[in-house]
């Protein structure tokens, strides 16, 4: 095989996980411009969604398309119950607070999957049986190519979602003020469920390509994807749709390139430099805003 | 008459000290305990040293740090290859031992203090998150700490036989921690937490006294970590994960943020816990994470307040009648 | 030469130009006020003097030293001193620690005499408590010295953020609306506080306040801000019988 197919291949492996981290980090980006909150949890939605699959197939034995939509319903319907148990009550308080209930959000989530399924990893078989195609000696695998066609769905609805709908630019405009937002008679309660049942929905489809990825189930397996989604939210600028897709992707790339090209186990060390990079030069990201708080 | 009443609660801990120890002392090597008791004894410690000097950062500074294992790290790796290499008497090399996980530790915590001065809240604690993990990955690959393999065979210089000593570390980190907390560069701190803008207003150095808190929480952390190698004989770069991290926090958040008898008392608490209920580590998770989430809905609740209120009432009367 | 020299001073954010070629000079012991309509920039006046905001030009000269481009901390220490429009106190802190923390800078021992509490540590704090009381003494809060600071009145919040700006030992004392949200008698309480102060540590004041009693009552020279720029300066009276500025406040 020649370097050039080579380098091809890492190239669409990245754009693969990428645009799965592309997926999560909208949740993030999505919940901080509402909420102004770190959703810690959200990764562990991904493994709810991964697990909600299982039990669809495997154990309710409903077929494939109703699995999932039976996985985006478990997913969609939690992060709305946990923003209304665990966030809502903590609105006014201190972002510490916030973020430490968040963490105990996604340890909950972690301990009682671990509770229920044991901690040994459940092998799942990947629902997409299309076998892939070979393209001038460069072989893309057919979840590789499900997985994009699905992120780049997702994104164009999501897109539309915001900027063409009533609820969209209800959205909009509650990350932008909340409290005049609110005055305009938008309900803000609402419309912040509403986002994170968004959120969730695209978690669970993030965490089912993932588990046709990787084909096996662990309480764990939300968490390092939801860490580098953030990274990748933080490095497109949190808060900004089209950042997070632009993060997610970049950041696939990297992670790709740098496991094929450096070493496989620095490939963590150089994701999370970037974060630390991003921050220290451009705190606002790509295409974010930055903002300051007023004396 | 203000030092009298400090002298008076010197005397007082001091007492307390002394009783704890006479009381532990007197079941170990009075041979009252059963080896599971024995072997908690200096993991309870350690876990006081690492929930203490969190507290500097979360609690007194206010910026909560989610790598606090990765200091650890550091320290139980440089503790761990220098008696492995020095073979050296226990009194000389241990020490040497402690000191350098310490200060390789604090240098940590300096590279680190290059980001903390420009960044806070949300975006600081997933830094301290990243740095955590990058720790973790280099030690994972670097060939002096034998990679994901680990280092074994490290020698037992703080089993429960040395418990007096490591008790010894334990009180002195409290104390030194306290009476920096007592002091000006402690004030400092807690007005950073309060209000940035007007600390700086009134000339703290705001960025100086962030790397403060950061390098000598590190430092302690760096000899929790040397301890706890010692105990433990083997360390793995696993070991000093995200959730290592969590499960320090836990114990500050259970013990109160800002209080350092909080954190002492939750230490002990979520240390001996989970080993009493048998059995049941699946269930330690669980326990952290309804710790975590039901101690902040009480906190923000007015149910808090409440209860607070009537504390205070409760002491301001007791004041009283003492007068 | 006058304590306080400002000179063209200048701020945009973005394309908005906030204050516009402002300029100021007050001589020392002097109280000066400085007045406007609701967002003539005032405030951001006091940020950029304090080092909140960097100036887009202009000079600040204080004692004929330049204070731009140094940050909040070093111009404190410099010896300009100021409070916040919206109370910014160390909440979870008593009272007599607020002011404290203000003493840091005059008051020196080292981490280590501190964490050993070695004897510079002991005397160090005693004389801090001592100069800490004899300030809030002056603003009669010594009382109330291990309060909570927020669980203290409204007016005595105010007060104590005066007093914490004190205890930095500034030349310069800079009051963002001091008697906001204050009744008649703590406003003429504060007048006399303010006086005092001047009088007793030798100060100068500016201060930003819209209650017209207290400008008139105690400034001894005034500037007008309007829309970023200055539409007028000199004493009281002179200041507010200016056509112009009652146009400014009230419109045509």
């Amino acid at each position: 095989m020649g370097i050039l197919q080579n380098i091809l291949e890492q190239v669409i492996n990245g754009l693969r996980s990428g645009s799965i981290y592309a997926l999560i980090a909208l949740g993030y980006t999505m919940v901080y411009g509402i909420a102004k909150m770190i959703n810690f949890a959200h990764g562990d939605i991904i493994m709810v969604g991964a697990y909600a699959l299982y039990v669809g197939i495997t154990l309710l034995h409903l077929p494939i398309v109703a699995a999932v939509l039976f996985s985006i319903a478990v997913c969609t319907i939690l992060g709305v119950v946990i923003e209304r148990v665990a966030y809502k009550p903590l609105r006014s308080a201190p972002p510490l607070a916030v973020l430490i209930t968040a963490i105990g959000v996604s340890f909950l989530l972690q301990s009682l999957s671990l509770l229920i399924f044991g901690a040994t990893p459940i092998p799942q078989a990947s629902i997409v049986t299309f076998e892939g195609i070979k393209i001038g000696g460069v072989s893309i695998s057919g979840i590789t190519i499900v997985t994009l066609i699905v992120t780049t769905i997702c994104m164009i609805v999501l897109t539309w979602f915001i900027h063409k709908t009533k609820m969209g630019s209800a959205m909009r405009a509650v990350s932008e003020d909340k409290g005049a937002a609110e005055l305009m008679g938008i309900d803000v309660n609402k419309t912040i469920s509403l986002t994170f049942a968004i959120g969730s929905a695209l978690a669970a489809i993030a965490g089912i390509l993932y588990v046709c990825q990787y084909q096996s189930l662990r309480p764990t397996l939300g968490a390092m994807p939801g860490i580098k989604a953030f990274v990748a939210a933080v490095l497109g600028g949190i808060g900004s749709v089209p950042g997070a897709m632009l993060g997610g992707v970049i950041l696939g790339l990297i992670e790709s390139l740098s496991k094929a090209y450096i070493s496989t186990e620095l490939s963590d060390a150089i994701v999370f430099g970037i974060l630390v990079l991003v921050l220290l030069v451009k705190p606002s990201g790509l295409l974010g805003k930055i903002r300051k708080e007023k004396v | 008459m203000k030092n009298k009443k400090i002298d008076k609660q010197l005397i007082k801990n001091i007492a307390i000290i002394v009783v704890v120890y006479a009381v532990v002392a007197g079941l170990l090597y009075g041979g009252f305990l059963t080896r599971q008791f024995r072997s908690l004894l200096v993991p309870v410690c350690i876990n006081v040293i690492l929930a203490v000097s969190l507290n500097l950062t979360t609690g007194f500074l206010g910026e909560l740090t989610l790598g606090h294992a990765g200091f650890m790290s550091v320290g139980a790796y440089t503790g761990a290859l220098i008696t492995m290499n020095l073979n050296l008497p226990l009194v000389v090399e241990f020490p040497i031992a402690l000191i350098a996980g310490g200060l390789m530790a604090s240098l940590f915590g300096v590279i680190i203090g290059v980001p903390v001065l420009r960044l806070h809240g949300d975006y600081l604690a997933i830094v301290t998150l990243a740095f955590g993990e990058i720790i973790k990955s280099l030690i994972n690959a670097m060939s002096v700490t034998n990679g994901a393999m680990g280092l074994s065979g490290i020698e037992l210089h703080a089993n429960y036989k040395h418990f007096t000593f490591v008790f010894i570390l334990t009180i002195l980190t409290i104390f030194a921690i306290k009476n920096m907390v007592n002091s000006r560069q402690g004030r400092a701190v807690c007005s950073i937490r309060d209000n940035y803008i007007a600390a700086e207003a009134v000339g703290i150095p705001v960025s100086k006294f962030k790397v403060m808190a950061f390098v000598v929480a590190a430092f302690f952390a760096g000899i929790a970590g040397v301890i706890y190698g010692h105990n433990v004989g083997t360390l793995k770069p696993t070991t000093f994960d995200y959730n290592k991290s969590i499960e320090i926090l836990v114990i500050v958040v259970l013990g109160g943020m800002g209080s350092i008898k909080g954190s002492i008392i939750a230490a002990v608490i979520l240390t001996i816990l989970p080993e009493v209920l048998r059995g049941a580590d699946e269930f330690r998770m669980l326990l952290y994470a309804i710790v975590l989430i039901a101690m902040m809905i009480f906190n923000s609740s007015q149910l808090k307040e409440r209860i607070l209120a009537n504390d205070i009432v409760a002491k301001f009367t007791k004041v009283k009648k003492e007068a | 030469m006058a304590l306080l020299e400002v000179k063209n001073l200048g701020i945009s954010f973005g394309g908005l130009r906030a204050v516009d070629d402002f300029n100021i000079s007050i001589e020392k012991g002097c109280l000066y006020g400085l007045i406007g309509p609701n967002g003539a920039g005032k405030t951001t006046v006091f940020n950029m003097l304090t080092g909140e905001y960097l100036p887009t030009d202009g000079s600040i000269l204080l004692n004929g030293k330049n204070l731009v481009g140094k940050n909040p901390a070093q111009i404190c220490q410099s010896g300009i001193a100021r409070t916040f429009q919206n109370i910014r106190l160390f909440s979870k802190m008593t009272v007599l620690d607020n002011v404290k923390v203000a003493l840091h800078n005059e008051f020196n021992y080292s981490l280590a005499s501190g964490i050993l509490h070695l004897n510079k540590y002991k005397k160090t704090e005693k004389a801090m408590d001592e100069r800490a009381l004899e300030i809030l003494e002056v603003f009669d809060m010594k009382e109330q010295a291990n309060t909570l600071s927020s669980n203290l009145p409204y007016g005595q919040q105010r007060k104590l953020e005066i007093a914490r700006a004190l205890a930095t030992n500034p030349q310069l004392l800079l009051l963002d609306e001091p008697a906001a949200g204050m009744n008649p008698n703590e406003t003429a309480e504060l007048m006399d506080t303010i006086r005092l102060i001047r009088d007793k540590f030798d100060i100068t004041i500016l201060l930003i306040e819209h209650d017209m009693k207290l400008v008139t009552g105690i400034c001894e020279q005034l500037t007008v801000l309007n829309f970023g720029m200055v539409l007028t300066t000199g004493t009281p009276d002179v200041v507010l019988n200016d056509p112009e500025v009652i146009t400014a406040y009230l419109g045509e």
